[in-house]
């Protein structure tokens, strides 16, 4: 039971919602933008976050688009996590997204929402940073694309009032070889110790991580691809680069996280050698 | 659409719409229950862990805890009370799939929805689609048993 | 007839409960109907200051807000330290302060959090051995000056320390001269929470003439009642307790602590229901827990392994208030030795409070914790004497003629074949291929056992009755106090019922939920106990039935009673079974051919107390806490990852000397579920506290339980030894499955990993850590 009320709007157009978001701003109301509302609906039960309208974007049709056109695999926001790991255009997407809460849960949980929810995790991000990804925005100026990492710094970069729209993928990244490991604490549904993706294309190998502190992060490019580096140095570097991220939290200590990263990276590593 | 307050809304509950007062702060599962009367929805945990509370929506369990009730509108929504003789209400009962029962409205609403969209389903994807909700009271053999006992061919 | 035992019976409400007409508390509707909402206390302790209530009791549709002002009442079940709302001082975090009564769950959430607590903190007591340290911060002030219920809870003055329980066995000096070998060990394990599926819920309404009327989800309606009727002052008639479906409960619903508070909310709003459900963040913290333990052994044995003396300290981590902690820490001491024939034995076992959340009985009733420290201890004596765990345990186990802890004898009645179990488990795990095989990749199987032992550490008196009506079909009603909490109790009530009047199970009709006001008695439903208090009640009242039935059918019949037999609702004389008349024609009393006719409607009735029980004496120990014992034989294998410290549970089995089976895959079920528990304490369940004694998992999605897929294969056996004054030779069973899984999870990994596993729960970072060391 959310012990509060709110009002509830369904706009069917990107314009109808930013100008609703607006006006609730005018009228000194506390809005937000509405995905698929669990991490919402969670956190207002425990009064973790106040607000007072929710404004749903799941009515405006291009946060709803799922296909591969143009060259760009095109996910709406409000895509539930389900449809898009069925549709698996881009397998590492849909492999680590089946890996986000629960089935069921999965099929509530929009992208967008991950993207943009407070859960410090934002495993969805993790197969976008790694590849040739661009973000939507519905802004003031009217609907920008923004390169995934300018809009994306461990977690989404949007001004007040801004929201996603879409997330664009380069068709060409969708089909690169990958690996996806999640860690937990011990249990199977739960929030990741670490989660790591990566991508090999013919130049390098990509890897992000999530879990590991307080934001997902991108792990060094040029130590992964190292030409003087065994593969040993290169986790030792990783993890010397990466020691001021990590934190202890309930899943695991400071030092397990690192060991555990160790291992991950070694598998990472053998697995991409044996496919050459 | 814009609601504020309590507010009128339509929703199609077992084959039938049902006209209710709610606010939009309400979630599927307090409607349910509080204003439908449809008690077999259970609250475990409101917070998408335990999954006692799992409807479907167009043929797709949901934990109705994080459902708006305003969002359920336009769709099909699906409880254990809509399940009339479904083959794994009787699989449940003739494999001990329960002690308490307070969970298995939503092992049945999950089981249901995965034998009509995966009847032939593996080990891999039951596990993945049953992994969502918690019984306290078996140790999940029973409930293994019972879901495989109806996934094989046609379900309806 | 055909027998009624020993054959899989669907139970009475299967279709109930897979159509979603099964109605536990929070289904039922009453009006009109108001909602209650706790606030509790953000720190583990803290004096406090003042609780302000005027904006809280100014919001809209708030009809009451109460505090400890508002009521003088101190519970306790054993020793009354708890009162209901904190009065003066909280002692852990979620403790209830106030109740927030308002006309929609809504509006009480909110204006609950607009109650302004001023808190001065005090230093937390963390855990046991900061509450047993010496001059130890003091939890409770006024400890001596407590009301105790029983006579049976010794408290230490000046300490933390609520109860303390002796055993004194043999001669330690002798037992340790005997010993050639000397192994000694340190455990512990942390509080964690029953998890029920349904939280704790009460719906109250204190009627005009202030008679109560409470629905409770309880194992313990008979004791809700009289607890009410003592805290408050209420005349118990007055009080009428009813209980539905219960949704889980594992002892967590044995404790009387939501229906204190729905009283006191529902007495400010006469004439009104009152709805006062846990949360789950609630459920876990704020209603008592699963206790913590820290233990202690030291075991002297021959170099054959012949054990001859131990000492033994368990101190229960019983937090803020003790509850029934004082009967676990005599359960504890009462069978601190397992299964097994130790002559020598110095136990002293404590509850001690602490700043962390109260606990109370959990399945098992300690003997999942000392079992874990215990079972460890052979598994350890097992390395040091060079003698095969298996070989080791059936060396010492219990025969007849040996003296329990508490200097009982044991005889095959009371204490069944813990032998076979053990020789079972032995096949069953195929224990010659070895108990520790390296395989491909990295990956090490391996086995670990555990033996299990538990009595029902009831009260001396627990007490049980049953009534029997009659339909004019022949078929029965069977009314009995037990709460049908998940293990099917109604049913295996309803086959002992069969079975005696020699009717079909499907001629029994059973009354599902309780009502305190006409159903008759039951102690609690708990302590695996329910198909023996209850079954003894219910032979008793099928005695009474058929005599009546018989002495009717003789005057029917012409014929006396002893040339008479039943069966399948008729009466027959023997020599002559076609003179026969149908129970329907008896049950409302016999009429004659003339129509006159004689005497009434047939009403059955039985009722048992336990019999020869005694407390245990404050010196020694000596008594008898249980009629009988179970015993059994549990173990758990996993495959282990050598390079990652991961695991998976690939196998647990139990052999269980069940007495007699009486519903086959219920039996199964309810030990199955028994191991998921344990195999949930062993490998993933605690409660995680910062370092103000503040619970940082107190929902699902961060305390974890056992998921769909990871449970692993089950065997399950049982051995049938009759226990001679149980209804059809069964003993209790429904805990038992817990009882060895978390050690025998810990004897498995402390094998597959080389490590010495002395604390649950048991995640891949802590076999990290334990590596590390060594």
């Amino acid at each position: 039971m959310i012990p509060f009320d709110f009002d509830y709007y369904k706009p069917e157009s990107m314009d109808e919602a930013f100008k609703c978001y607006q006006d609730l701003l005018i009228n000194n109301k506390k809005p937000l933008y509405y995905g698929g509302g669990t991490e919402i609906i969670s956190m207002a039960r425990v009064k973790g976050i106040v607000f007072d309208s929710v404004i749903d974007l799941k009515g405006i049709p291009e946060c709803s688009q799922l296909e591969v056109s143009g060259g760009k695999f095109r996910i709406g926001a409000a895509q539930t996590l389900t449809n898009i790991a069925e549709c698996n255009a881009y397998p590492l997407l849909s492999k680590t997204i089946k890996r986000i809460a629960d089935h069921t849960i999965q099929g509530k949980i929009t992208i967008g929402g991950n993207l943009a929810g407070t859960i410090k995790y934002r495993e969805a991000a993790l197969p976008l940073m790694i590849s040739d990804c661009s973000l939507q925005v519905m802004t003031q100026g009217g609907l920008a694309e923004l390169p995934f990492s300018k809009a994306f710094n461990g977690k989404l970069q949007l001004k007040k009032g801004e929201f996603l729209v879409s997330v664009l993928i380069e068709e060409n990244d969708l089909s690169l070889p990958y690996n996806h490991v999640k860690r937990t604490k011990q249990e199977k549904i739960d929030y990741p110790l670490i989660t790591m993706v990566a991508l090999k294309n013919e130049k390098a190998i990509k890897t992000a991580i999530t879990g590991y502190g307080d934001n997902p992060i991108i792990l060094s490019e040029r130590i992964i691809n190292h030409k003087l580096y065994n593969v040993e140095q290169k986790i030792n570097k990783i993890i010397n680069l990466a020691h001021s991220d990590c934190k202890g939290d309930l899943s695991g200590s400071r030092e397990y996280k690192e060991f555990v990263l160790e291992n991950m990276l070694q598998e990472m590593f053998s697995n991409f050698e044996k496919i050459g | 659409m814009h609601l504020s307050g309590n507010s009128i809304i339509v929703l199609n509950v077992n084959g039938e719409d049902k006209t209710v007062m709610v606010k939009p702060a309400y979630t599927l599962l307090h409607v349910l229950r509080e204003e439908l009367s449809l008690t077999g929805a259970k609250s475990g945990c409101e917070n998408g862990d335990c999954g006692a509370c799992t409807v479907l929506v167009d043929d797709m369990p949901v934990k109705s805890c994080l459902m708006l009730a305003v969002e359920a509108v336009g769709h099909r929504i699906t409880t254990v009370e809509g399940l009339k003789n479904a083959p794994i209400q009787d699989a449940f009962i003739k494999n001990w799939g329960f002690q308490c029962g307070y969970c298995t409205s939503g092992f049945l609403m999950v089981c249901h929805a995965l034998a009509m969209h995966k009847p032939d389903a593996d080990d891999p994807i039951i596990e993945e689609w049953l992994q969502s909700n918690l019984c306290r009271c078996t140790g999940y053999e029973e409930i293994e048993n019972a879901v495989k006992s109806i996934l094989s061919g046609n379900y309806k | 007839m055909e027998t009624q035992l020993g054959k899989d019976t669907i139970r009475k409400e299967a279709k109930d409960k897979v159509t979603g007409a099964a109605q536990y508390t929070n289904d039922l509707t009453d009006s009109p109907m108001l909602y209650a909402r706790l606030f509790t206390s953000v720190h583990a302790h803290a004096q406090i200051i003042s609780v302000d209530t005027r904006e809280a009791s100014a919001m809209p549709g708030v009809r009451a807000v109460i505090t400890a002002k508002d009521h003088q009442v101190i519970c306790g079940s054993m020793l009354q330290d708890r009162p209901p709302l904190a009065r003066d001082k909280v002692r852990y975090y979620g403790e209830p302060i106030a109740i927030v009564i308002a006309d929609d769950e809504m509006q009480a959430k909110a204006a609950a959090g607009k109650i302004l607590v001023e808190y001065k903190p005090l230093p937390v007591v963390n855990s046991v051995k900061e509450a047993f340290k010496k001059n130890p911060v003091i939890i409770h002030d006024s400890l001596m000056l407590y009301t105790k219920s029983t006579k049976e809870v010794y408290p230490v003055k000046g300490t933390n320390i609520c109860h303390h329980q002796k055993i004194r066995k043999g001669d330690m000096q002798k037992g340790w001269l005997e010993s050639e070998i000397v192994v000694e060990g340190s455990f512990s394990l942390p509080q964690s929470d029953h998890a029920a599926m349904e939280t704790r819920a009460v719906h109250c309404m204190i009627m005009p003439d202030d008679s109560v009327r409470i629905k409770t989800s309880s194992q313990s309606p008979y004791e809700v009642k009289e607890s009410i009727s003592k805290y408050l002052n209420i005349p118990e008639g007055k009080i009428v307790v009813q209980v539905p479906f219960v949704g889980g409960a594992f002892g967590g619903k044995a404790c009387i602590q939501p229906e204190v508070l729905a009283v006191i909310a529902a007495m400010s709003v006469k004439g009104k229901w009152i709805n006062l459900a846990n949360t789950r963040e609630e459920d876990m913290v704020t209603s008592p827990c699963h206790l913590g333990l820290e233990g202690t052994i030291r075991i002297g044995a021959k170099k054959s392994g012949q054990i001859m003396a131990a000492e033994m300290t368990f101190q229960i981590d019983t937090g803020a208030y003790s509850d029934i902690s004082p009967k676990i820490t005599k359960a504890i001491a009462a069978e601190c030795a397992g299964p097994y024939r130790i002559p020598n034995i110095e136990c002293d076992c404590y509850s001690v409070y602490t700043n962390h959340p109260y606990i109370t009985s959990f399945r098992g009733f300690g003997h999942e914790a000392h079992t874990f420290c215990l079972e460890r201890m052979m598994d350890k004596l097992a390395v040091e004497t060079g003698v095969d765990p298996f070989q080791l345990r059936l060396l010492n186990l219990v025969k007849a003629g040996d003296l329990t802890p508490t200097q009982v004898k044991v005889t095959a009645s009371n204490t069944g074949n813990a032998v076979e179990c053990l020789e079972r488990l032995k096949a069953i795990m195929n224990w010659e291929e070895g108990a520790r095989i390296i395989e491909e990749n990295g990956l090490v199987r391996a086995k670990g056992i555990s033996c299990l032992i538990k009595t029902s550490d009831t009260p001396t008196d627990a007490g049980a009755s049953a009534v029997l009506t009659f339909n004019t079909d022949g078929s029965v009603n069977l009314d009995c106090g037990a709460t049908e909490i998940g293990p099917g109790m109604k049913t295996t009530a309803a086959q002992i019922l069969a079975e005696k009047m020699r009717i079909n199970v499907n001629d029994v009709y059973v009354k599902l939920d309780v009502n305190t006001q006409s159903t008759p008695y039951l102690w609690k439903t708990v302590a695996s106990m329910t198909t023996y208090l209850v079954g003894r009640a219910i032979l008793n009242a099928a005695d009474d039935a058929i005599s009546q039935l018989m002495n009717l059918a003789s005057i029917a019949l012409r014929c006396p009673t002893e040339e008479l037999d039943f069966e399948n609702k008729m009466i027959f004389v023997k020599h002559d079974p076609e003179l026969y008349i149908m129970f329907k024609d008896l049950v409302k009393g016999y009429k004659f051919s003339n129509g006159n006719s004689f005497k009434g409607p047939v009403i059955g009735r039985g009722s048992y107390v336990m019999g020869n029980l005694t407390p245990l004496a404050e010196a020694s120990g000596r008594g008898t806490p249980g009629r009988s014992w179970t015993v059994g034989a549990q173990a758990v294998e996993i495959e282990y990852d050598t390079r990652l410290h991961t695991y998976r549970l690939l196998k647990a089995a139990t052999v269980i000397d069940a007495g007699k089976v009486i519903n086959p895959k219920t039996a199964r079920g309810v030990v199955m579920g028994g191991m998921c528990m344990g195999l949930g304490l062993g490998t993933s369940e605690d409660f995680v506290y910062n370092e103000d004694g503040i619970v940082e998992d107190t929902s699902f999605r961060t305390y974890k339980m056992i998921r769909y897929g990871e449970n692993p294969e089950y065997v399950v056996d049982f051995v049938e030894t009759p226990q001679i004054d149980a209804p059809y030779g069964a003993r209790g069973i429904a805990e038992h499955g817990i009882i060895g899984i978390p050690a025998a999870l810990a004897n498995a990994i402390s094998l597959a990993a080389h490590i010495d596993v002395n604390r649950l729960p048991i995640t891949p970072e802590f076999i990290w850590r334990e590596r590390l060391k060594r």
